[in-house]
Protein backbone atom coordinates (compact mmCIF):
# COMPACT_ATOMS: atom_id res chain seq x y z
CA UNK A 1 0.00 0.00 0.00
CA UNK A 2 2.93 2.26 0.65
CA UNK A 3 3.62 2.29 -3.06
CA UNK A 4 0.36 3.99 -3.97
CA UNK A 5 0.43 7.54 -5.26
CA UNK A 6 -0.87 10.25 -2.91
CA UNK A 7 -4.57 9.83 -2.30
CA UNK A 8 -5.39 13.32 -3.58
CA UNK A 9 -4.01 12.55 -7.03
CA UNK A 10 -5.99 9.37 -7.63
CA UNK A 11 -8.99 9.38 -9.93
CA UNK A 12 -12.48 8.61 -8.68
CA UNK A 13 -12.56 5.54 -10.92
CA UNK A 14 -9.38 4.25 -9.32
CA UNK A 15 -10.68 4.98 -5.81
CA UNK A 16 -13.96 3.19 -6.52
CA UNK A 17 -12.13 0.11 -7.77
CA UNK A 18 -9.77 0.19 -4.79
CA UNK A 19 -12.61 0.65 -2.29
CA UNK A 20 -14.35 -2.33 -3.82
CA UNK A 21 -11.18 -4.28 -3.36
CA UNK A 22 -11.19 -3.45 0.33
CA UNK A 23 -8.73 -0.55 0.50
CA UNK A 24 -9.91 1.44 3.49
CA UNK A 25 -8.02 4.57 2.56
CA UNK A 26 -9.77 4.73 -0.80
CA UNK A 27 -13.11 4.25 0.92
CA UNK A 28 -12.26 7.06 3.33
CA UNK A 29 -11.38 9.44 0.51
CA UNK A 30 -14.58 8.63 -1.38
CA UNK A 31 -16.50 9.46 1.80
CA UNK A 32 -14.68 12.81 1.95
CA UNK A 33 -15.49 13.56 -1.67
CA UNK A 34 -19.19 12.93 -1.06
CA UNK A 35 -19.03 15.09 2.03
CA UNK A 36 -17.33 17.94 0.19
CA UNK A 37 -20.11 18.06 -2.39
CA UNK A 38 -19.82 19.62 -5.83
CA UNK A 39 -18.62 17.91 -9.01
CA UNK A 40 -16.43 15.42 -7.11
CA UNK A 41 -19.44 14.21 -5.16
CA UNK A 42 -21.46 13.94 -8.37
CA UNK A 43 -18.83 11.74 -9.95
CA UNK A 44 -18.58 9.51 -6.88
CA UNK A 45 -22.36 9.23 -6.79
CA UNK A 46 -22.54 8.12 -10.40
CA UNK A 47 -19.67 5.70 -10.23
CA UNK A 48 -20.76 4.08 -6.98
CA UNK A 49 -24.28 3.70 -8.30
CA UNK A 50 -23.04 2.09 -11.48
CA UNK A 51 -20.65 -0.15 -9.58
CA UNK A 52 -23.35 -1.27 -7.16
CA UNK A 53 -25.93 -1.90 -9.82
CA UNK A 54 -23.79 -3.17 -12.61
CA UNK A 55 -24.65 -0.31 -14.88
CA UNK A 56 -28.22 -1.43 -15.34
CA UNK A 57 -30.74 1.20 -14.38
CA UNK A 58 -34.14 -0.37 -14.42
CA UNK A 59 -37.08 -1.21 -12.27
CA UNK A 60 -35.29 -4.07 -10.66
CA UNK A 61 -32.21 -2.33 -9.38
CA UNK A 62 -33.29 -0.35 -6.35
CA UNK A 63 -35.32 -3.01 -4.67
CA UNK A 64 -33.89 -5.00 -1.89
CA UNK A 65 -32.00 -7.60 -3.72
CA UNK A 66 -28.60 -7.48 -5.14
CA UNK A 67 -25.63 -9.00 -3.43
CA UNK A 68 -24.23 -5.52 -2.95
CA UNK A 69 -26.94 -4.16 -0.75
CA UNK A 70 -26.18 -3.83 2.93
CA UNK A 71 -28.54 -3.84 5.87
CA UNK A 72 -28.73 -0.11 6.69
CA UNK A 73 -29.41 0.54 10.36
CA UNK A 74 -30.13 4.00 11.76
CA UNK A 75 -29.39 4.56 15.44
CA UNK A 76 -30.65 7.62 17.23
CA UNK A 77 -31.64 8.77 20.68
CA UNK A 78 -31.04 11.57 23.15
CA UNK A 79 -27.49 12.79 23.89
CA UNK A 80 -25.85 10.69 26.58
CA UNK A 81 -28.08 7.66 26.08
CA UNK A 82 -25.00 5.58 25.33
CA UNK A 83 -25.51 5.25 21.57
CA UNK A 84 -21.82 5.14 20.68
CA UNK A 85 -20.97 2.67 23.43
CA UNK A 86 -23.89 0.47 22.46
CA UNK A 87 -23.10 0.66 18.75
CA UNK A 88 -19.50 -0.29 19.53
CA UNK A 89 -20.53 -3.29 21.63
CA UNK A 90 -23.14 -4.38 19.12
CA UNK A 91 -20.96 -4.04 16.01
CA UNK A 92 -18.11 -5.84 17.80
CA UNK A 93 -20.52 -8.70 18.40
CA UNK A 94 -21.50 -8.63 14.75
CA UNK A 95 -17.85 -9.04 13.77
CA UNK A 96 -17.77 -12.17 15.95
CA UNK A 97 -20.76 -13.39 13.99
CA UNK A 98 -18.96 -12.93 10.70
CA UNK A 99 -20.31 -9.55 9.60
CA UNK A 100 -18.28 -6.56 8.39
CA UNK A 101 -19.94 -3.54 9.96
CA UNK A 102 -19.24 0.11 9.24
CA UNK A 103 -20.44 3.04 11.31
CA UNK A 104 -21.10 6.60 10.19
CA UNK A 105 -21.22 8.65 13.39
CA UNK A 106 -22.74 12.11 12.96
CA UNK A 107 -22.06 14.86 15.50
CA UNK A 108 -23.11 18.50 15.37
CA UNK A 109 -20.81 21.27 14.12
CA UNK A 110 -20.54 24.50 16.06
CA UNK A 111 -22.97 26.92 14.46
CA UNK A 112 -20.56 29.77 15.25
CA UNK A 113 -17.25 28.53 13.89
CA UNK A 114 -18.16 25.56 11.72
CA UNK A 115 -15.70 23.44 13.70
CA UNK A 116 -16.61 20.29 15.54
CA UNK A 117 -15.33 17.91 18.15
CA UNK A 118 -16.17 14.41 17.01
CA UNK A 119 -15.90 12.18 20.05
CA UNK A 120 -17.56 8.94 19.07
CA UNK A 121 -14.32 7.04 18.58
CA UNK A 122 -13.48 7.50 22.26
CA UNK A 123 -16.27 5.07 23.07
CA UNK A 124 -15.53 2.76 20.19
CA UNK A 125 -11.97 1.60 20.78
CA UNK A 126 -13.06 -2.02 21.11
CA UNK A 127 -14.97 -1.91 17.84
CA UNK A 128 -12.04 -0.32 16.01
CA UNK A 129 -9.75 -3.02 17.33
CA UNK A 130 -12.02 -5.72 15.99
CA UNK A 131 -12.04 -4.18 12.55
CA UNK A 132 -15.23 -2.12 12.46
CA UNK A 133 -14.83 0.79 10.05
CA UNK A 134 -15.80 4.00 11.80
CA UNK A 135 -16.19 7.38 10.18
CA UNK A 136 -17.02 10.50 12.14
CA UNK A 137 -18.97 13.21 10.40
CA UNK A 138 -19.86 16.75 11.39
CA UNK A 139 -23.17 18.24 10.38
CA UNK A 140 -21.24 21.23 8.96
CA UNK A 141 -24.14 23.54 9.53
CA UNK A 142 -25.87 22.35 6.39
CA UNK A 143 -29.18 20.92 7.46
CA UNK A 144 -29.88 20.03 3.85
CA UNK A 145 -26.31 18.96 3.27
CA UNK A 146 -26.53 16.18 5.79
CA UNK A 147 -29.55 14.74 4.03
CA UNK A 148 -27.65 14.93 0.73
CA UNK A 149 -24.36 13.52 1.93
CA UNK A 150 -25.35 10.69 4.23
CA UNK A 151 -27.16 8.47 1.70
CA UNK A 152 -24.24 8.87 -0.69
CA UNK A 153 -21.78 7.96 2.04
CA UNK A 154 -23.86 4.92 2.96
CA UNK A 155 -23.64 3.81 -0.65
CA UNK A 156 -19.86 4.17 -0.65
CA UNK A 157 -19.70 1.94 2.44
CA UNK A 158 -22.00 -0.60 0.76
CA UNK A 159 -19.73 -0.53 -2.25
CA UNK A 160 -16.75 -1.27 -0.02
CA UNK A 161 -18.53 -4.41 1.14
CA UNK A 162 -19.58 -3.32 4.61
CA UNK A 163 -22.72 -4.88 6.00
CA UNK A 164 -24.44 -3.65 8.03
CA UNK A 165 -23.93 0.06 7.51
CA UNK A 166 -24.88 1.90 10.69
CA UNK A 167 -25.77 5.60 10.75
CA UNK A 168 -25.69 7.08 14.23
CA UNK A 169 -27.08 10.54 14.96
CA UNK A 170 -28.08 12.49 18.03
CA UNK A 171 -31.85 12.45 18.17
CA UNK A 172 -32.32 16.17 18.52
CA UNK A 173 -33.56 18.08 15.54
CA UNK A 174 -35.68 16.87 12.70
CA UNK A 175 -32.84 16.50 10.23
CA UNK A 176 -30.81 14.24 12.48
CA UNK A 177 -33.83 12.08 13.17
CA UNK A 178 -34.72 11.98 9.47
CA UNK A 179 -31.21 10.99 8.51
CA UNK A 180 -31.17 8.09 10.95
CA UNK A 181 -34.67 7.13 9.86
CA UNK A 182 -33.61 6.66 6.26
CA UNK A 183 -32.71 3.06 7.02
CA UNK A 184 -33.97 -0.49 6.80
CA UNK A 185 -34.03 -0.72 10.57
CA UNK A 186 -34.26 2.20 12.98
CA UNK A 187 -32.98 1.61 16.50
CA UNK A 188 -33.89 4.19 19.11
CA UNK A 189 -31.78 4.16 22.27
CA UNK A 190 -33.43 5.43 25.42
CA UNK A 191 -32.19 5.40 28.95
CA UNK A 192 -33.36 5.95 32.51
CA UNK A 193 -32.90 9.33 34.09
CA UNK A 194 -33.93 11.43 31.11
CA UNK A 195 -37.48 12.17 32.00
CA UNK A 196 -40.44 9.92 31.47
CA UNK A 197 -41.88 8.59 28.26
CA UNK A 198 -43.78 11.81 27.74
CA UNK A 199 -40.41 13.41 27.01
CA UNK A 200 -39.61 10.69 24.51
CA UNK A 201 -42.94 11.34 22.89
CA UNK A 202 -42.12 15.00 22.56
CA UNK A 203 -38.85 14.24 20.85
CA UNK A 204 -40.71 12.46 18.08
CA UNK A 205 -38.45 9.45 18.34
CA UNK A 206 -41.13 6.90 19.13
CA UNK A 207 -42.75 7.07 15.74
CA UNK A 208 -39.61 6.28 13.79
CA UNK A 209 -38.44 3.29 15.82
CA UNK A 210 -38.46 -0.29 14.60
CA UNK A 211 -36.62 -1.36 17.66
CA UNK A 212 -35.84 0.10 21.08
CA UNK A 213 -32.88 -0.41 23.33
CA UNK A 214 -33.34 0.62 26.93
CA UNK A 215 -29.69 1.18 27.70
CA UNK A 216 -28.15 1.54 31.18
CA UNK A 217 -30.80 -0.95 32.23
CA UNK A 218 -28.84 -1.82 35.36
CA UNK A 219 -30.13 1.39 36.85
CA UNK A 220 -32.94 1.08 39.35
CA UNK A 221 -35.47 3.07 37.32
CA UNK A 222 -34.93 1.11 34.11
CA UNK A 223 -38.07 -0.93 34.69
CA UNK A 224 -40.08 2.29 34.83
CA UNK A 225 -38.67 3.42 31.50
CA UNK A 226 -39.50 0.13 29.94
CA UNK A 227 -43.03 0.19 31.28
CA UNK A 228 -43.55 3.77 30.08
CA UNK A 229 -42.22 2.80 26.69
CA UNK A 230 -44.55 -0.16 26.38
CA UNK A 231 -47.43 2.08 27.37
CA UNK A 232 -46.53 4.60 24.69
CA UNK A 233 -46.36 1.78 22.15
CA UNK A 234 -49.82 0.65 23.30
CA UNK A 235 -51.04 4.16 22.58
CA UNK A 236 -49.40 4.11 19.16
CA UNK A 237 -51.24 0.86 18.50
CA UNK A 238 -54.41 2.62 19.51
CA UNK A 239 -53.97 5.67 17.32
CA UNK A 240 -52.20 3.91 14.49
CA UNK A 241 -49.30 6.36 14.44
CA UNK A 242 -46.12 4.42 14.36
CA UNK A 243 -43.75 3.67 11.57
CA UNK A 244 -44.73 0.03 11.54
CA UNK A 245 -48.28 1.15 10.89
CA UNK A 246 -47.39 3.25 7.90
CA UNK A 247 -45.57 0.73 5.80
CA UNK A 248 -47.41 -0.25 2.70
CA UNK A 249 -48.01 -3.84 3.59
CA UNK A 250 -47.40 -3.49 7.25
CA UNK A 251 -50.65 -4.63 8.74
CA UNK A 252 -49.30 -7.98 9.73
CA UNK A 253 -46.11 -6.53 11.20
CA UNK A 254 -45.48 -6.64 14.88
CA UNK A 255 -44.78 -3.69 17.08
CA UNK A 256 -41.19 -2.69 17.84
CA UNK A 257 -39.23 -5.01 20.06
CA UNK A 258 -37.75 -3.55 23.22
CA UNK A 259 -34.34 -4.84 24.31
CA UNK A 260 -32.75 -4.02 27.67
CA UNK A 261 -29.02 -3.41 27.43
CA UNK A 262 -26.02 -2.34 29.48
CA UNK A 263 -23.60 -1.29 26.77
CA UNK A 264 -20.61 -0.96 29.09
CA UNK A 265 -20.81 -4.59 30.27
CA UNK A 266 -22.32 -6.21 27.20
CA UNK A 267 -25.60 -7.21 28.82
CA UNK A 268 -28.32 -7.58 26.18
CA UNK A 269 -25.95 -7.04 23.26
CA UNK A 270 -26.54 -10.53 21.88
CA UNK A 271 -30.28 -9.98 22.12
CA UNK A 272 -29.85 -6.68 20.30
CA UNK A 273 -27.91 -8.38 17.51
CA UNK A 274 -30.64 -11.00 17.28
CA UNK A 275 -33.33 -8.32 17.21
CA UNK A 276 -31.75 -6.29 14.40
CA UNK A 277 -31.33 -9.45 12.32
CA UNK A 278 -34.88 -10.49 13.10
CA UNK A 279 -36.19 -7.12 12.03
CA UNK A 280 -34.47 -7.33 8.66
CA UNK A 281 -35.79 -10.84 8.18
CA UNK A 282 -39.31 -9.72 9.07
CA UNK A 283 -39.17 -6.87 6.54
CA UNK A 284 -37.93 -9.23 3.91
CA UNK A 285 -40.55 -11.82 4.77
CA UNK A 286 -43.36 -9.28 4.70
CA UNK A 287 -42.19 -7.87 1.38
CA UNK A 288 -41.74 -4.41 2.90
CA UNK A 289 -37.97 -4.19 2.52
CA UNK A 290 -38.25 -3.33 -1.14
CA UNK A 291 -40.93 -0.73 -0.44
CA UNK A 292 -38.79 0.85 2.22
CA UNK A 293 -35.77 1.04 -0.06
CA UNK A 294 -37.87 2.49 -2.86
CA UNK A 295 -39.17 5.14 -0.48
CA UNK A 296 -35.62 5.90 0.54
CA UNK A 297 -34.53 6.26 -3.06
CA UNK A 298 -37.38 8.70 -3.72
CA UNK A 299 -36.56 10.67 -0.58
CA UNK A 300 -32.98 10.98 -1.73
CA UNK A 301 -34.02 12.21 -5.14
CA UNK A 302 -36.31 14.70 -3.43
CA UNK A 303 -33.43 16.01 -1.28
CA UNK A 304 -31.41 16.62 -4.40
CA UNK A 305 -34.29 18.31 -6.18
CA UNK A 306 -34.87 20.55 -3.16
CA UNK A 307 -31.21 21.42 -3.10
CA UNK A 308 -31.01 22.22 -6.80
CA UNK A 309 -34.14 24.34 -6.70
CA UNK A 310 -32.95 26.14 -3.60
CA UNK A 311 -29.65 26.98 -5.24
CA UNK A 312 -31.39 28.13 -8.42
CA UNK A 313 -33.89 30.25 -6.54
CA UNK A 314 -31.18 31.95 -4.49
CA UNK A 315 -29.41 32.88 -7.66
CA UNK A 316 -32.49 34.25 -9.39
CA UNK A 317 -33.94 36.05 -6.39
CA UNK A 318 -30.75 37.88 -5.47
CA UNK A 319 -30.76 39.45 -8.94
CA UNK A 320 -34.33 40.80 -8.73
CA UNK A 321 -35.04 44.48 -8.46
CA UNK A 322 -37.21 44.87 -5.41
CA UNK A 323 -40.84 45.95 -5.33
CA UNK A 324 -41.94 44.84 -8.76
CA UNK A 325 -45.09 43.14 -7.50
CA UNK A 326 -46.72 41.11 -4.80
CA UNK A 327 -44.01 38.74 -3.54
CA UNK A 328 -46.15 35.63 -3.82
CA UNK A 329 -47.09 36.43 -7.41
CA UNK A 330 -43.50 37.18 -8.43
CA UNK A 331 -42.46 33.92 -6.78
CA UNK A 332 -45.05 31.89 -8.70
CA UNK A 333 -43.83 33.30 -11.97
CA UNK A 334 -40.19 32.59 -11.10
CA UNK A 335 -40.98 29.10 -9.91
CA UNK A 336 -42.73 28.31 -13.16
CA UNK A 337 -39.60 29.46 -14.98
CA UNK A 338 -37.32 27.39 -12.78
CA UNK A 339 -39.31 24.23 -13.10
CA UNK A 340 -39.53 24.79 -16.83
CA UNK A 341 -35.77 24.42 -16.70
CA UNK A 342 -34.66 26.87 -19.39
CA UNK A 343 -31.02 26.22 -18.59
CA UNK A 344 -29.52 23.50 -16.51
CA UNK A 345 -26.79 25.55 -14.90
CA UNK A 346 -26.00 25.11 -11.24
CA UNK B 1 -22.20 21.18 0.41
CA UNK B 2 -23.57 23.25 -2.42
CA UNK B 3 -20.46 22.82 -4.48
CA UNK B 4 -19.13 25.92 -2.83
CA UNK B 5 -15.52 26.70 -3.68
CA UNK B 6 -14.53 27.14 -0.03
CA UNK B 7 -12.17 24.57 1.37
CA UNK B 8 -13.53 21.78 3.49
CA UNK B 9 -12.60 22.05 7.18
CA UNK B 10 -9.21 20.70 8.23
CA UNK B 11 -9.64 17.35 9.98
CA UNK B 12 -7.35 16.66 12.92
CA UNK B 13 -6.97 13.42 14.88
CA UNK B 14 -6.09 14.26 18.50
CA UNK B 15 -4.75 11.68 20.89
CA UNK B 16 -2.60 10.94 23.90
CA UNK B 17 -0.01 8.40 22.83
CA UNK B 18 1.07 5.80 25.36
CA UNK B 19 0.73 5.78 29.12
CA UNK B 20 0.04 9.33 30.11
CA UNK B 21 -3.18 10.13 31.89
CA UNK B 22 -3.16 13.90 31.66
CA UNK B 23 -5.67 14.88 29.02
CA UNK B 24 -6.74 18.34 30.07
CA UNK B 25 -4.30 19.97 27.68
CA UNK B 26 -5.62 17.82 24.86
CA UNK B 27 -9.17 18.86 25.65
CA UNK B 28 -8.18 22.52 25.64
CA UNK B 29 -6.47 22.10 22.28
CA UNK B 30 -9.52 20.26 20.90
CA UNK B 31 -11.65 23.22 21.82
CA UNK B 32 -9.18 25.71 20.33
CA UNK B 33 -9.14 23.83 17.03
CA UNK B 34 -12.91 23.49 16.95
CA UNK B 35 -13.26 27.21 17.53
CA UNK B 36 -10.71 27.68 14.76
CA UNK B 37 -13.20 26.01 12.42
CA UNK B 38 -11.56 22.60 12.31
CA UNK B 39 -13.06 19.16 12.74
CA UNK B 40 -11.41 17.33 15.60
CA UNK B 41 -11.61 13.56 15.73
CA UNK B 42 -10.95 13.07 19.40
CA UNK B 43 -9.42 9.77 20.48
CA UNK B 44 -8.44 10.66 24.03
CA UNK B 45 -6.26 8.66 26.37
CA UNK B 46 -3.99 5.63 26.00
CA UNK B 47 -3.81 5.37 22.25
CA UNK B 48 -1.19 3.44 20.31
CA UNK B 49 0.38 4.22 16.95
CA UNK B 50 -1.92 1.52 15.52
CA UNK B 51 -5.16 3.01 16.85
CA UNK B 52 -4.08 6.43 15.64
CA UNK B 53 -3.29 5.07 12.19
CA UNK B 54 -6.68 3.34 12.01
CA UNK B 55 -8.33 6.64 12.83
CA UNK B 56 -6.25 8.68 10.38
CA UNK B 57 -7.03 6.22 7.62
CA UNK B 58 -10.77 5.89 8.21
CA UNK B 59 -11.32 9.57 8.98
CA UNK B 60 -9.23 10.82 6.03
CA UNK B 61 -7.47 13.15 8.47
CA UNK B 62 -5.16 15.98 7.43
CA UNK B 63 -3.09 16.25 10.62
CA UNK B 64 -2.29 14.15 13.71
CA UNK B 65 -1.94 15.99 17.00
CA UNK B 66 -0.45 14.12 19.93
CA UNK B 67 -0.04 15.38 23.45
CA UNK B 68 3.08 14.44 25.39
CA UNK B 69 3.46 15.40 29.02
CA UNK B 70 5.53 12.45 30.19
CA UNK B 71 8.85 13.16 28.50
CA UNK B 72 8.15 10.48 25.93
CA UNK B 73 8.38 12.81 22.97
CA UNK B 74 11.91 11.82 21.91
CA UNK B 75 10.82 8.19 21.62
CA UNK B 76 7.17 8.34 20.71
CA UNK B 77 7.21 11.42 18.48
CA UNK B 78 9.59 9.92 15.89
CA UNK B 79 7.86 6.55 16.25
CA UNK B 80 4.51 8.13 15.32
CA UNK B 81 6.04 9.85 12.30
CA UNK B 82 7.66 6.60 11.19
CA UNK B 83 4.55 4.53 11.75
CA UNK B 84 2.51 6.88 9.55
CA UNK B 85 5.18 6.80 6.85
CA UNK B 86 5.38 3.01 7.03
CA UNK B 87 1.63 2.85 6.58
CA UNK B 88 1.98 5.02 3.50
CA UNK B 89 0.11 7.89 5.08
CA UNK B 90 1.40 11.33 4.19
CA UNK B 91 -0.02 13.04 7.25
CA UNK B 92 1.98 15.51 9.37
CA UNK B 93 2.39 15.13 13.14
CA UNK B 94 2.15 18.05 15.55
CA UNK B 95 3.23 17.52 19.15
CA UNK B 96 1.88 19.49 22.05
CA UNK B 97 3.07 19.40 25.61
CA UNK B 98 6.36 19.64 27.46
CA UNK B 99 9.23 19.58 24.98
CA UNK B 100 12.48 21.23 26.17
CA UNK B 101 14.03 23.69 23.73
CA UNK B 102 17.13 21.55 23.27
CA UNK B 103 14.93 18.74 21.92
CA UNK B 104 13.39 20.89 19.21
CA UNK B 105 16.07 20.17 16.58
CA UNK B 106 15.68 16.45 17.21
CA UNK B 107 11.93 16.77 16.75
CA UNK B 108 12.40 18.64 13.48
CA UNK B 109 14.95 16.08 12.29
CA UNK B 110 12.51 13.30 13.06
CA UNK B 111 9.98 14.93 10.78
CA UNK B 112 7.65 16.35 13.42
CA UNK B 113 5.83 19.19 11.69
CA UNK B 114 5.34 21.40 14.72
CA UNK B 115 5.74 21.59 18.48
CA UNK B 116 3.42 23.57 20.73
CA UNK B 117 4.48 24.19 24.30
CA UNK B 118 2.73 25.53 27.37
CA UNK B 119 1.49 29.05 26.88
CA UNK B 120 0.79 28.67 23.17
CA UNK B 121 -2.21 30.82 22.36
CA UNK B 122 -5.29 29.57 20.56
CA UNK B 123 -4.16 31.52 17.49
CA UNK B 124 -0.74 29.86 17.58
CA UNK B 125 -2.26 26.41 17.97
CA UNK B 126 -4.64 26.88 15.05
CA UNK B 127 -1.97 28.50 12.87
CA UNK B 128 0.50 25.68 13.54
CA UNK B 129 -2.02 22.95 12.68
CA UNK B 130 -3.21 24.81 9.62
CA UNK B 131 0.36 25.32 8.39
CA UNK B 132 1.00 21.60 8.83
CA UNK B 133 -2.14 20.79 6.84
CA UNK B 134 -1.24 23.27 4.10
CA UNK B 135 2.31 21.94 3.80
CA UNK B 136 0.82 18.55 3.06
CA UNK B 137 -0.85 20.09 0.05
Amino acid sequence: MAGNPPIGSRSVADLVAAARGGERRATARLLSLVEWGGPGADEVAERTWTALHGGAIGDDVIPGGGANRAHVVGVTGPPGAGKSTLVAAWTTRLVDRGHRPAVLAVDPSSPLTGGAILGDRVRMAEATASGVFIRSMATRGHAGGLALAVPGMVRVLELAGFDPVVVETVGVGQVEVDVASAADTVLVVVTPGMGDAVQANKAGLLEVADLFAVNKSDRPDAADVRRDLELMLDLSDLTGHGRWRQDTKANERSRPAVVSTVATTGVGVDELADATDAHLASLDGAGTLVARREDRWRAEVRSHVDHLLLDASRGVVSGLSAGTGAPAAVARELAAGLVGGTEGDR
Amino acid sequence: MSGSPERPPVRVVLAKLGLDGHDRGLKVVARMLRDGGMEVVYLGLRQTTDTIIDAVEQEDADVVGISMLNAGHLTLGPRMVEALADAGLDVPVVIGGIVPDEDLPAMANAGVAGVLGPGATAEEVVACVRAAADARG
